[in-house]
């Protein structure tokens, strides 16, 4: 796993390599210091030898000084390495997003895919500043200051030698037994967001059935539970300070006890009193780094999740690729269904779509009308290739659209979907996402067609207004009329309007079709629509039920011979010819 | 999260840990660079805030507190007597040994054992109080929490909607992890690490003093170089730890926006010209990041660099003193120059953790107060006596009922303390009623409105012009301005608001589910519903035959509110969820708009028969929603403009009758 996501190093390679090298070396200065310390305070202060003080005290300086140049080095290093890493790995994962197909983005969902952008990133980001830095830092102080006291004196260190594994081993328990709970902690830690969330969402629900208290116990229980669990976790945890106390304490006086007898014993000769100092001190740091290290182990190993999946999104490769040898060239609008078969998920017992024969001819104007659930979209979403057939072929201008390259395919046919979004930005970078190169004089002239031009002339800036995240500042039919315009810019040879047109007046409606009919003759038109007065004038309509084709002729063959259409016909002249929603 | 769960993990035993012998570069590697992040001011709102979270602690663990604070008081005490202790060793014994011999050498010997074992116990007994306080925190530390959750919560659930208005799901659920977060850091780390801060410096600096006098002047003066060195670094890497976030909040906008719009990138081919965008946005954050790093990690060389010199320093000044005369400045042995060092890093670490621990402490405050802004927010006003009961009647007499009988009655307090019934009828009325969510902006004018029990009322106008307000007076989620709304009679303001909801049925446009299964979703009317009347509610919203057809039925879970399911299909849930609560009045604020026309006209059969008798209120776009309404009223701007049935609207050739021939748009 770790060699995957190093490979979103690159040119950050070397300064992660270079920074714990260099890292190494500082801390073999560090360690040296004390050892220097010694023969300061026993070749200088004990011996009243000022020549002897000063030797230590100017080496002891220097290597000071180097090891703070390499410090800064370090740092410059290691700050470069991790963000250069966290970029490329953002860059990575973005750029295979956009690799990514409909069903792709499906299987992940948008929210899952952010959250993987964003929070996993700065995760794993973290943890790999932590192993660069102190993850090298921890096992090679704890290294150097075993070597150190060996080399000072052999009994002594055979303290460590003893105190080091017991103390490993206590820590290593600790953390074993307190992992799962946190894990644990995690999961209730994401329930508690959940409550609250869709308590917050749902406010107006909770109130207007009097549910609060209802709601109340549902989050004291997640609440005790969290309390509950941390709390077992943590205590757990605090073992740790006090077993490093024990384990330092018990060292300390070994070492104080020990190394006063040899001293003593020997008369200063096999250990003098600066070299106990010393000693001590390695103590110190080692314990410290074994405790750092166990923590660094917990740090690492929480952030494996976010690794995981991050490389969730690396590794997924999208289900919709180009063919070996594709096609340039759409020569006309006319789209062919041979036995066309369709489902989102590989195993779904009933087919989505179901064994879907049509001709449409090119130019021609089609209007698809069906229940909430009836497939209209997904039969649609076939025909720019969003989605690949399970079985029989979906054909544009003669050629299955599996062979033209996918560029080619979708600039030949503009899709205005459903869930349509606009982005910040002006209304002309909007419209400019169908046509980068667009003239003004172009946009304006799409604008018209799809009867925006009225209301952008009459916003504060014409067609440089500053459109807000998502459109949130135009209103549900300029948002719709936007979106078609922005499809027209395209200048499709198919153009699919997947119920876009909801939120317009029918009389706008009416007009948005003439005008397309009229301005746009050769482009084979598909509108998907709720109200009949919609798809009423097509050249063809398609009635949809349960993933069938029920219907397929003009208004009036449907009416005579369609049970379904004519029912949709009724319930909606019951309301008069129009609905408004 | 993960980072402020971690965080604490990763401190290595800070002060009131252990004093180890004095070595230069010792300092713990921490995690993260200290020094990192913003900067804060104390004001004199945290101050306040500072000693309400003081006094909320104090008052649920009095006694735990008592003992944490003995405790880090004990283990300070005992930790530089471990510091002081080799002053012991090497002056009182090593030194004096090596030139004993014989019994006085073998009785000081075994004193210098005894001098072992009181030390062996004081480390003892500072390793006990050291696990008994951290033991305790956690309890203290996670009770506090839970309490503060729960009081949130419970808060929440009081206060009135216009405070949902005005605040975003972002930052309200900031409250219960960013919020409570730094609460939990405030409470079991930074209070109980400040006061053990401050009692080891107070300790350590006493027993320099003692030791000596002049040469704990000298640590001073280091101690004033790292302060400053702390400061400027910390004020550079603060700087641009602000541009740093401001570039991740940049960058996460952008694939915030442009992941969730991913399909249309992909279906006009904007791929190369997305990455372009992110590209530039993502080296932004690239090279901010790496200088707020850099300020931030040079501080720890710094401060060892700082500390290395100190140690040279004071071991060359001790020395000088030790080799030149005895009695220059106070007069120094080689333990005491030994002991110094240690001491002398003993101070410095905390007295440098004091303003990171102070900084901290100020940021959370930052945190709780607004945790506390909403735990004082103003609940929803209920001075309503009113209440709603079961009813029978006998003899034309209402009397109470303690099992549901289709029939509710008013329970109305009278002054005598006796009480006085009146059924539920469903007679609703608006006299003059005024309204603004925000002053000055008034949004309904001089409402008149009148529904008879059973009858049927529909509202209708474009986007903004007051519909869903309407509904929204009569529930109270908001309060008039103006005018009165009287229910049966009785004025709503004198109706308890529980009792006054329950007896509306609300199906609102936006369907918020809960995560359960459909049952528990369909349960969420009526508690205690049993699993037929969820089937026959199901059935009269026309949504048993999608949830058969569910992989688990009626028990299929829900996530994500419900995320797997058509727009269309969480609304025919959410009027099961209605039906199953079976009120007395019902509102229907565009409950169907996502269902298709066909369906739509089913479902309404089934609402009919349900709502057969009792009045029900209709919003809907779609007209044909409305049409066969005993009363359509259209509203423009906050004004009633027409009302009367379909017929006489149509005959009218007003607004009604445009929107009906579709001249008009409603949007």
């Amino acid at each position: 796993m770790l060699k995957k996501l190093f490979k979103c190093l690159r040119e950050y390679k070397r300064d992660s390599i270079i920074a714990p090298i260099l890292i190494i070396v500082e801390t073999a200065l560090e360690v040296v210091v004390p050892l220097l310390m010694a023969n300061l305070i026993d070749l200088g202060i004990n011996d009243s030898s000022m020549p002897q003080t000063v030797k230590w005290g100017l080496l002891m300086l220097a290597a000071t000084f180097i090891a703070y140049a390499i410090g800064i080095a370090t740092s410059i290093l290691s700050s470069r390495a991790s963000a250069g890493f966290a970029k490329n790995l953002r860059q990575d994962l973005y750029h295979n997003v956009q690799t990514f197909s409909f069903s792709n983005i499906d299987k992940f969902s948008s929210s899952s895919i952010v959250t993987r952008l964003t929070t996993d990133v700065s995760n794993v980001q973290m943890a790999f500043t932590t192993i660069i830095r102190v993850a090298v830092r921890a096992p090679s102080m704890l290294a150097f200051s075993l070597v150190m006291s060996f080399i000072i004196n052999k009994t002594l260190s055979l303290i460590y030698v003893c105190a080091i594994p017991l103390l490993a081993l206590g820590l290593y328990l600790i953390m074993k037994f307190a992992f799962p709970i946190f894990e644990r902690v995690f999961r209730i830690y994401d329930k508690l967001n959940r409550v609250v969330q869709e308590n917050l969402r749902g406010i107006r629900v909770v109130k207007s059935f009097v549910r609060e208290d209802f709601e109340r116990e549902k989050f004291n229980s997640v609440a005790a539970a969290l309390r509950k669990n941390f709390s077992k976790a943590e205590k757990l945890l605090s073992f740790n300070r006090p077993l490093m106390q024990l384990a330092m304490f018990t060292c300390k006086l070994l070492a104080c006890w020990i190394g006063a007898k040899l001293i003593i014993n020997s008369g200063g000769s096999a250990l003098t009193t600066g070299q106990l100092s010393s000693v001590l001190t390695y103590t110190m740091q080692m314990l410290t780094s074994l405790m750092v290290l166990s923590m660094v182990f917990v740090m690492i190993t929480m952030s494996r999740s976010s690794a995981v999946r991050i490389l969730e999104v690396l590794e997924e490769k999208s289900s919709i690729n180009n063919p070996e040898s594709p096609v340039y060239e759409v020569k006309d609008g006319s789209v062919s269904f041979d036995s066309v078969m369709f489902s989102y998920a590989r195993k779904a017992d009933k087919p989505v779509l179901d064994n879907i024969n049509l001709y449409i001819e090119s130019g021609e104007t089609i209007g698809i009308l069906g229940g909430t659930g009836s497939s209209k979209s997904s039969l649609v979403q076939l025909i720019p290739r969003l989605y690949d057939v399970t079985g029989g072929s979906v054909k544009v201008g003669g050629v299955d659209v599996r062979d033209y390259d996918i560029e080619t395919l979708r600039n030949s046919v503009a899709m205005v979907l459903q869930k349509n979004e606009l982005f910040s930005g002006s209304v002309k970078d909007n419209l400019r996402w169908g046509n980068e190169n667009a003239s003004d004089e172009e946009i304006k002239e799409v604008c018209r067609l799809a009867q925006a031009d009225g209301f952008i002339s009459e916003m504060p800036d014409g067609y440089d207004t500053w459109i807000e995240q998502g459109g949130s500042n135009v209103s549900g039919g300029q948002k719709q009329r936007l979106c078609i315009a922005r499809a027209l810019l395209k200048k499709p040879r198919i153009l699919i309007l997947d119920d876009s047109t909801s939120a317009v007046d029918t009389q706008t409606d009416a007009q948005i079709r003439a005008a397309l009919r009229t301005y746009i003759p050769e482009t084979t038109k598909f509108i998907i629509a709720q109200r009949v007065a919609s798809v009423q004038d097509a050249d063809k309509i398609i009635v949809m039920d349960d993933g069938h084709i029920n219907g397929f002729g003009t208004h009036d063959e449907l009416m005579a011979s369609n049970t379904i259409y004519r029912e949709i016909y009724t319930s909606q002249l019951k309301g008069g010819m129009e609905n408004a929603s | 999260m993960l980072r402020n769960l971690v965080s604490p993990l990763l401190r290595s035993p800070g002060p009131g840990g252990f004093g180890g012998p004095g070595g230069p570069g010792g300092r713990g590697p921490g995690g993260r660079g200290r020094g990192g992040g913003p900067r804060a001011k104390i004001t004199k709102e945290s101050m306040k805030t500072f000693k309400r979270i003081l006094g909320f602690v104090f008052k649920y663990y009095k006694w735990q507190l008592l003992i944490v604070f003995i405790c880090i008081v004990i283990s300070s005490l005992s930790n530089t007597a471990g510091s002081l202790f080799l002053r012991t060793l090497v002056d009182d014994y090593i030194v004096p040994l090596l030139s004993l011999e014989g019994d006085a050498f073998t009785s000081l010997f075994a004193k210098f054992g005894a001098a072992v074992l009181v030390m062996g116990a004081i480390y003892l007994v500072g390793a006990g109080v050291s696990f008994l306080y951290n033991w305790i925190m956690v309890t203290v530390g996670q009770g506090c929490l839970e309490k503060i959750r729960v009081s949130l919560f419970n808060k929440m659930q009081d206060l009135p909607i216009s405070y949902f208005d005005s605040h975003t799901y972002g930052e309200i659920m900031s409250h219960y992890t960013n919020d409570t977060d730094t609460m939990r850091q405030l409470i079991s780390q930074s209070i109980p690490q400040l006061f053990s801060t401050v009692v080891t410096i107070a300790v350590v600096f006493v027993s320099m003093v003692t030791l000596n006098i002049w040469m704990t002047l000298l640590v001073l003066v280091f101690i004033a170089f790292m302060m400053l060195a702390t400061a400027v670094l910390g004020g550079k890497s603060g700087a641009n730890y602000i541009r740093q976030q401001a570039a991740l909040g940049d960058l996460n906008g952008f694939v915030e926006e442009m992941v969730n719009g991913q399909k249309v990138v992909k279906v006009f081919c904007y791929e190369e010209k997305a990455k372009e965008r992110f590209d530039a946005a993502n080296e932004q954050l690239r090279s901010s990041a790496t200088k707020a790093n850099v300020y931030s990690s040079v501080l720890m060389p710094t401060n060892r660099l700082l500390g290395n010199l100190q140690f040279i320093v004071v071991a060359f000044i001790g020395a000088i003193i030790a080799i030149s005369g005895k009695n220059v400045l106070g007069g120094v042995s080689l333990g005491v120059i030994i002991s110094f060092l240690q001491l002398s890093r003993n101070f410095s670490m905390p007295v440098q953790m004091l303003s990171e621990q102070v900084n901290s402490i100020v940021l959370a405050t930052a945190g709780a107060n607004r945790i506390y802004k909403v735990i004082d927010a103003e609940p929803e006003v209920d001075d309503g006596k009113v209440t709603l009961v079961n009813a029978r009647i006998q003899n034309g007499e209402v009397t109470e009922s303690d099992v549901r009988t289709g029939i509710w009655a008013w329970k109305i307090p009278e002054a005598n303390g006796g009480y006085s019934y009146r059924q539920l009828m469903g007679d609703v009325r608006f006299h003059n009623v005024d309204f603004a969510y925000v002053p000055d902006k008034t949004v309904l004018h001089d409402i008149d409105l009148y529904a008879e029990p059973g009858e049927k009322v529909a509202l209708v106008g474009a986007t903004g012009a007051g519909k869903t307000t309407i509904t929204n007076l009569l529930n109270r989620f908001y309060e008039i301005k103006d005018g009165r709304v009287s229910y049966d009679g009785i004025s709503i303001k004198d109706i308890k608001k529980a009792d006054l909801r329950r007896s509306l049925g609300m199906v609102l446009q936006d369907v918020n589910l809960f995560s359960g299964t459909v049952r528990e979703n369909i349960r969420y009317g009526k508690l205690d519903a049993t699993d037929e009347e969820i089937v026959h509610a199901a059935k009269l919203a026309n949504a048993h035959s999608f949830i058969e057809m569910l992989p688990d039925g009626y028990d299929t879970e829900l996530s994500g509110d419900g995320s797997g399911l058509s727009q269309g299909q969480r609304q025919l849930l959410a009027i099961a969820r209605c039906a199953v609560a079976d009120p007395p009045v019902m509102v229907l604020d565009e409950a169907t708009s996502s269902i298709d026309t066909r369906t739509e006209s089913i479902v309404q059969r089934g609402m009919d028969q349900l709502m057969h008798g009792r009045t029900v209120f209709v919003i809907a776009h779609r007209l044909s929603t409305v049409q066969n309404s005993d009363v359509i009223m259209v509203l423009e701007l906050g004004r009633i403009i027409e009302r009367g049935n379909h017929e006489k609207l149509i005959a009218e050739k007003g607004k009604y009758y445009q929107l009906y021939t579709g001249l008009f748009e409603l949007e």
